[in-house]
Order: C-alpha cells, then sequence, then structure tokens
C-alpha cells in the first residue's frame, strides 16, 4: 500500500510536467495548426530563466581578510553576495527562494519568446505543409539548445528547492499509515504548482471573454475573422501564453533534475507521445494523458514490476502509446475531424 | 547529353566514374583521406535510403537512426562470432534491420503524417533507451559495442590460429581499413545507385509518387496502398542497415548514440538539404554536410585568430567570438542554423537551387515561374 501510494506520487510530479508541456503544443496545435518541435526547447530555456536568476542574484562581493587564515595558511576570503550587502535580510530571503521567485522573472522573457518566435517564423509557415512545420522548428529546436550549450556548458547545473521546502514530508503520518512513507516537498509542490497554472489556463480559456473567442478561432477562425475579430493577433497571444506554460514548468522543475541544454529533446518526444495519446487537439486529454503516463512510468519503475519486465520503465510509455494509436486512432479524448486522414 | 544520361548504362558509368574518382577530384578540396571518403560513400547510401521513404511516399520519418544502430550491431556480432569477413556483416545488418524495419513499419504505418512522424521517433528513442539500459548484455550499454580478445569467432579460428592484436575486417582477405575501405563502400553505393535508380523509374516507384500525392485517390481507384508503403519503408530500413554495417566495417564499433534522434534528424536534413525526391540531391546533401562537419568541427580559437588576422585588433576579437559560436564544438549550430535556411528559403534543396539557375541562364530571364515541386506531406 505504502509503494503504491509514494509511486503514485511519484507519478504526479512527472506528469505535471508532461502535463504542462503537451498542454502548450495542444495550444499551439488547435489555435494556430502548427506542429511545434521547439516547445521542448521552450521548457528548456525556462529552467535556464531560473539558472540565470540565481546565477546574477549569487553575484558575490570577495574580501581579502589577512587577518585571519584559513587552514592552508592564506588569507581569508569572505564571499558576501552583493544581494545580501545590499539588501541584507530580505537579500537572503530572494537568495534562499530564487527558484520561485524565478518565476516573476520568466513569465515576462517566457512571453517575449514565444510572440518573437511567432511572429519572427512560425508565422511563415502556416500554409505550409505539416511536414516543414515539423522540420523548421526542429532546426530551430538544436539552434536554441546548441545555444545554451555554448553559454551554461554541457554540464547539468543542479539548483536547490528553497529551505523551507527541501526536505521530505512526512506523508504517512498524515494518512495514519505509518512513519515509512515520506516525501520531498518539493515535488509535492511541484504538483500543487502544475494543477494550479492548469487551472489557471483553462480558466482563461472558459471564463474570459478573449477566452471565449481563442476558443470559437479554434473551431473556425475564419469566420470568428469574418466577425471583425482579429484572431491571428489573439493566436500569436495563445503562442506566447504555451511558452509561458512551458517556461514555467522548466523553472518550477530544476531542483528535481538538473537542467542541462538537452533536457527540451528529451522532454519533448514524451510530450508528444502525450498528445498523441490524449487526443490531438484535445486540451483535457493532455492534461489527463500527461498525469496518467507520469503515473503509469512511475508505477513501471516499481521493483516488483521490473522483477516481471525488465526495462519496461524505459518503454512503457511508449508502448501505451502505440497500444492507444492503434486502437482509438483519436486517442483517449481526440475530436472530430482534428488531424484526421 | 541529356539523353545520353538518361539511358542506363550511361548514367550507371558516369555514376560509377564520379564515385570512384573521388579520391581524385576531391584532392583539391582537401577532402581526400580515407576516413571521410568512407563516410561520403556511407551516408550516402543512408540518405538514398532515407529518400526513398521520405521523398517517394512523402512519409517523414524522424526514428531512421534506429535501423543505423541495428545494423552496426549486427554487423559487430557477426565480426565477434562468425569472422571478420565484411560479407556475412553486411548481410547480417541489412537482415536485421530488414526484420526490425518490417516490424515498426507494420505499426507505424496504420497512421500518417505527424502520426507518424511520432511513432516512428518514439521507436526509435525506444531502441536507444533499451540499447543503453535492459539490452545492455547484446549492444554493452555506454561502452559501446567492441572486439575483444576473447571473442569466439569460429569460422575464423577454424581456418586460422588468432594472431596477438585485435584482427582486421577484411574482404577476404584484403583489409578493410584505408583506401580499400572505401572503394569497398563506393563500389556498395553504386550497387544502391543502380537499385535506387531502378526503384524510381518502376511502376513500384510511380505508385509510391502516386501516394505521395494523394493517398485517398490511390486507393479509390483500388489500390491498397500499405503493401507498398510497407515496402518502402522496408527498403529504406535495409538501406538504413546496410549504412550502419558499413559503419562497422570501416570501424568496428557500435554504439546506441548512433540511435538517439540527433542521428535521425541528420539524415533528414541531407536529404533535405540535398532535394527531397531527387535521384541523387540525398547524396549531394551527405556530402555536403559531412565536409562541412569536417571542416567546421576542426576549426578552434587560434585558427579563427590566424584567419581573421587582417581585422583591427577590436573587431579581431568580436568575429572570432561570434564565429567561434559555430565551430569546432558549436558546430551543430551550424548545422541547426542550416536546416532552418534551407527549409524557409530553399525546401526543394540544392536540386531545386540548381534548376532555378538552370532556368534563370536559359529560359531567357527566368519568366516562367513553374510550380516548385514542394514537399507535400502524406494526408
Amino acid at each position: 500500500m505504502d509503494a503504491i501510494l509514494l509511486q503514485l506520487l511519484n507519478g504526479l510530479d512527472k506528469g505535471g510536467a508532461y502535463a504542462l508541456i503537451a498542454l502548450g503544443l495542444t495550444l499551439v496545435f488547435g489555435t494556430l495548426g502548427v506542429v511545434n518541435f521547439a516547445h521542448g526547447a521552450l521548457f528548456m530555456l525556462g529552467a535556464f530563466c531560473a539558472v540565470t536568476f540565481n546565477k546574477l542574484l549569487g553575484l558575490e562581493k570577495v574580501v581579502v581578510d589577512e587577518t585571519q587564515t584559513t587552514a592552508w595558511g592564506t588569507a581569508l576570503e569572505i564571499r558576501t553576495p552583493y544581494i545580501e550587502s545590499w539588501f541584507g535580510e530580505f537579500g537572503s530571503f530572494l537568495l534562499n527562494y530564487s527558484v520561485p521567485v524565478s518565476i516573476i522573472v520568466a513569465i515576462p522573457v517566457m512571453l517575449v519568446i514565444g510572440i518573437v518566435m511567432e511572429r519572427g517564423l512560425i508565422k511563415h509557415f502556416y500554409k505550409r505543409p505539416h511536414a516543414d512545420q515539423i522540420l523548421v522548428t526542429f532546426g530551430l529546436a538544436i539552434v536554441l539548445q546548441e545555444i545554451i550549450k555554448h553559454y551554461f556548458g554541457a554540464n547539468p547545473i543542479p539548483q536547490a528547492a528553497p529551505a523551507a521546502v527541501a526536505g521530505s514530508a512526512d506523508i504517512g503520518a498524515w494518512l495514519g499509515l505509518g512513519d515509512g512513507l515520506v516525501y520531498p516537498w518539493w515535488r509535492l509542490v511541484y504538483f500543487g504548482f502544475s494543477a494550479a497554472v492548469i487551472a489557471a489556463v483553462f480558466a482563461f480559456l472558459q471564463f474570459t471573454t478573449y477566452g471565449m473567442v481563442v476558443r470559437a478561432g479554434m473551431r473556425d477562425s475564419e469566420t470568428v475573422g469574418l466577425l471583425g475579430i482579429n484572431i491571428q493577433k489573439r493566436f500569436t497571444v495563445v503562442f506566447g501564453i504555451a511558452a509561458v506554460v512551458a517556461g514555467l514548468a522548466g523553472v518550477m522543475y530544476t531542483p528535481i533534475l538538473p537542467p542541462d541544454y538537452h533536457m527540451g529533446m528529451d522532454f519533448l518526444v514524451l510530450s508528444f507521445v502525450v498528445v498523441v495519446v490524449g487526443g490531438m487537439g484535445s486540451l483535457p486529454g493532455a492534461v489527463l494523458a500527461g498525469f496518467l503516463l507520469g503515473v503509469l512510468q512511475s508505477f513501471a519503475s516499481m521493483n516488483a514490476v521490473m522483477t516481471i519486465f525488465p526495462g519496461i520503465n524505459q518503454i512503457i510509455i511508449y508502448l501505451v502509446a502505440v497500444v492507444i494509436l492503434l486502437t482509438m486512432p483519436r486517442g483517449l479524448l481526440g475530436r472530430e475531424g482534428v488531424m484526421e486522414d | 547529353m541529356k539523353e545520353m544520361l538518361n539511358r542506363e548504362p550511361f548514367a550507371l558509368a558516369a555514376f560509377s566514374l564520379v564515385i570512384l574518382l573521388m579520391p581524385i577530384w576531391l584532392t583539391p578540396f582537401g577532402a581526400n583521406y580515407p576516413d571521410l571518403l568512407q563516410k561520403f560513400a556511407i551516408f550516402a547510401i543512408f540518405a538514398m535510403g532515407f529518400n526513398i521513404l521520405f521523398g517517394l511516399t512523402g512519409y517523414l520519418s524522424f526514428g531512421h537512426a534506429a535501423f543505423l544502430g541495428v545494423g552496426s550491431y549486427a554487423a559487430v556480432w557477426s565480426f565477434k562470432l562468425f569472422t571478420m569477413n565484411v560479407i556475412p556483416a553486411i548481410f547480417f545488418g541489412v537482415a536485421f534491420a530488414g526484420i526490425f524495419a518490417l516490424a515498426i513499419g507494420y505499426v507505424s504505418l496504420r497512421r500518417s503524417g505527424i502520426y507518424f512522424s511520432i511513432l516512428t521517433l518514439a521507436f526509435a528513442q525506444m531502441s536507444y533507451n533499451l540499447a543503453y539500459s535492459v539490452l545492455t548484455p547484446i549492444t554493452n550499454g555506454e561502452t559501446g559495442l567492441q572486439l575483444t580478445l576473447q571473442d569466439p569467432r569460429i569460422i575464423d579460428n577454424a581456418f586460422t590460429t588468432p594472431g596477438a592484436g585485435l584482427p582486421e575486417t577484411n574482404l577476404f582477405g584484403i583489409d578493410m581499413s584505408g583506401y580499400p575501405g572505401f572503394y569497398f563502400c563506393a563500389v556498395v553505393l553504386i550497387i544502391c545507385f543502380f537499385i535506387t535508380r531502378r526503384i524510381f523509374n518502376s511502376p513500384f516507384g510511380l505508385t509510391l509518387r502516386g501516394i505521395k500525392s494523394n493517398q485517398n485517390r490511390m486507393g479509390y481507384t483500388g489500390l491498397n496502398t500499405r503493401p507498398y508503403t510497407l515496402t518502402a519503408f522496408v527498403i529504406s530500413g535495409m538501406f538504413a542497415g546496410l549504412a550502419g554495417s558499413l559503419l562497422a566495417v570501416t570501424d568496428p564499433l557500435a554504439g546506441a548514440e548512433r540511435m538517439q534522434w540527433t542521428a535521425s534528424g541528420e539524415v533528414v536534413l541531407m536529404t533535405i538539404l540535398g532535394g527531397v525526391g531527387t535521384l541523387i540531391g540525398p547524396m549531394l546533401g551527405a556530402w555536403l554536410i559531412k565536409y562541412l562537419e569536417n571542416i567546421f568541427s576542426s576549426f578552434n580559437e587560434i585558427t579563427l585568430e590566424h584567419f581573421f588576422s587582417f581585422l583591427p585588433e577590436g573587431l579581431q576579437s568580436f568575429a572570432v567570438e561570434l564565429a567561434s559560436l559555430f565551430v569546432g564544438e558549436g558546430w551543430h549550430l551550424t548545422l541547426g542554423v542550416l536546416f532552418m535556411l534551407i527549409v524557409i528559403f530553399l525546401p526543394g534543396g540544392l536540386m531545386e537551387g540548381w534548376r532555378r539557375l538552370l532556368r534563370r541562364f536559359s529560359g531567357g530571364g527566368g519568366g516562367k515561374s513553374e510550380p516548385a515541386a514542394a514537399v507535400q506531406p502524406a494526408e
């Protein structure tokens, strides 16, 4: 029982990341009809927003204190981050909470990146075949990740979660299941965060006039355009929002997985599978499939399962995708008429 | 001239001449050394095979590197278990890649368009993950599969006593390293060219083109398209397996990174760069990419400083800084940029550019704007 609950929790945070990326992919596909292979790169860029922010905060002033010496006999260097010497308490608070605080930085940055990407490149590919869209965004993904590699190096850069949530939560005690069940706080935070972001996106689309127009545009953009609404502009904003969602997923994921330049592609392949399983163009499907596949993957990595099917944890997602595509070609919640052939 | 080239014997003779004389005509370009020449021939085969699928049927596979990897593994196992002769190695490489392609193609080809791309990508990533983890006894995981002194090599050891060092791959006694290795790959490439040319001109090739331009209509005429696409998929998988086994022939190693999506992306790029659906375009694309890779990745800061030494001090360091993004370790950035530029501005690749040039010079100002043979996805 404990083990099953633990795997369920394990799956939820990974599933949260899949769901957030897949949500953005589906939004872009549903509005602009573009298959964006560079979406994983946006996730990666978000993660590197957090890294950059943390690096900037961590710039240190080095004071050499001649009176004290270290164990090696050299003068002691006292390092204080500028931010602490300027703001004192608040500075160290910022440093501690650098990952969540970098959300504030990441939102405008990702929005701008998304809109520039759409206006500068993707706009010219609406009328081109899907193969061309795949190819050009694939090229863009390579370019983005190589630029990151040039400036940040090829090694993963670990990021610390805030001290308050760095430990583990004693979930077993809450549920009265005994002491054995502990789970990292940050992963619970991540799950809550992804749920909140997903809820916000859905609320935006469902309860605002802007969102209503976007939904109408997803159904039939031509008619919406004939009604005198500049639907193209709104779709560009939606692309920006999708970029923000992917970026935020990346920012918050940094304490779980130290970011490196190719994390985007790793997640992208899985997220595409998620989108296909959920049903191309279906937002609830993307979210559902994201969590479902995350949980399935973590169950597949249980020891009990691994002894029966060795290596199943590596391929379970792909296997599920193959089975789903062959039995329900539209995916779990796919709508009729979207990407039908 | 053109009519002559359309006749098969002439086309083959001309092609063979160009390929076999590569060590001579590539010398002025500084590309005349066996390692690079071998790569030219091998990746030309890979791209040609990929083009049979993507160019003729329009199905964009993002997992072709998996077949390359399988071919390599099978070939190295043949070296380890049976003999260092390359013929069985190639046979096993092609056969295993073919079987593998049959299985993957059977499932993936049930869907088309973007679904097909994602399915093949998923299968390739699955193979890559498996090669890295569970299949370590077969693939030797991260280290890669290598020859060892303890290998059984039953056939070789039955006839000769093993030497002290690791044996070399050979073709009935001819060592397959250096120029002999290149000539061997070149002959295989010429055979592949012959096969590809036959496929392009056959009724089968015509059917595949029909599927590319409109699969539904092909269906309405009473043709079951799936066996045709599956055959094309398996043939192109076998070409990839052949290329993989040749990689193992010239250098008896096989690693999982050959199956990664970047490798699949590279062959897509070669084909696009050269010209999708043309006979020799993919080969030219493969040559250009391997040539550029060779040049760009050998650059470093010092060569760059030398190169920009004519500039004033400040400008020089700026130019070096900027250029160093694209060379050496950053070669993949150049690749990505090239990829985007080609897809954006020249979807028909080098062959399309060549045709445009020809039209400009011969067609009296090039007023005729003939609809370009755009890449159609399989819908």
